[in-house]
């Protein structure tokens, strides 16, 4: 495992925040409060899970910062917080340019490909 | 810029990154245009500006690529690897190095090819051998200084089913 500072320092954030978000239920609890903040027995409810259940994956979301709780409040309602995503979706911005540059200059060679390699036997088809 | 609604970049787990397109094209032409030199270097280019001088394939098992891209006033960035698996036309594996090693270790890069009919729908799955790679693309990423904002967030919870 990781020494405590770890998940400090900003290669521990990201890693905390892949691994906070490559469970599905805790991407579901993070798409639920996009939509506003919520007390576990509010998230416990549409999941169908347990309030254990819901608390655990809410640490791991906090730990990672994708979200903050109200430590007064009685109801210590979830909310969401946006800069570790917004960290996360910059780092995937670097594959989406490449990629997305790269498959549209693919489409063209696609594009040429589907009427060259066709030409022989349409030829063929009119010697008929 | 433009890019068509079967484009998706994600993250299936922590150590993986995943590419996915739809292409209009038959599926043979395609494993074509992923595995002939002449056709890569036309269009595995990234941002305007960059050429491929280098572009070779050996598409065997075991056999090695490498390709070296150039553009004016930046230093040549070179790659390879080797090709673990070939399945023609629906699947190869082959390990990725950048010769800069700007992040430790290889990543493993898995393409699938798959049949629809009138389109090929093209799914390229990236896995890091360690966190620090993955720290590292990042850091690359950031220097490519474009800033994502938020409405990217939408793009990247994308795989979030419906919590009702």
């Amino acid at each position: 495992m990781q020494p405590d500072g770890y998940w400090q320092t900003p290669q521990g954030r990201l890693d905390a925040t892949f691994a906070a978000l490559a469970d599905p239920t805790r991407r579901a609890i993070l798409a639920r409060l996009a939509s506003g903040e919520a007390s576990v027995t509010e998230l416990a409810e549409p999941f169908d899970m347990t309030q254990p259940a819901i608390s655990k994956h809410l640490k791991v979301l906090e730990r990672a910062g994708l979200i903050s709780r109200d430590r007064d409040a009685q109801r210590r309602p979830s909310r969401l917080e946006s800069q570790p995503l917004a960290e996360a979706s910059q780092w995937l911005e670097h594959y989406r340019q490449f990629w997305g540059s790269s498959f549209r200059r693919l489409d063209d060679v696609l594009d040429e490909l589907k009427t060259t390699r066709k030409k022989p036997r349409q030829t063929a088809r009119k010697k008929r | 810029m433009f890019y068509p609604d079967s484009f998706k970049v994600s993250t299936p787990s922590d150590h993986e990154i995943q590419v996915s397109r739809d292409f209009h094209a038959p599926r043979q032409l395609v494993f074509d245009a992923f595995t002939q030199p002449d056709l890569v270097r036309r269009w595995l280019l990234g941002p305007p500006g960059w050429t491929m001088p280098v572009c070779e394939i050996d598409l065997r098992v075991g056999g090695r690529y490498r390709y070296v891209w150039r553009k004016s006033g930046v230093n040549d960035m070179g790659m390879g690897g080797v090709f673990r698996e070939i399945v023609s036309p629906e699947r190869l594996v082959a390990t990725e190095r950048f010769d800069e090693a700007w992040y430790p270790g290889e990543c493993l890069d898995t393409t699938v090819f798959v049949d629809a009919g009138e389109i090929t729908k093209v799914t390229i799955t990236m896995l890091y051998e360690s966190k620090e790679a993955r720290e590292t693309a990042r850091r690359s990423g950031m220097e490519h200084g474009m800033a994502a904002g938020y409405s990217r967030l939408e793009e990247l919870l994308s795989s979030i089913p419906a919590a009702n």
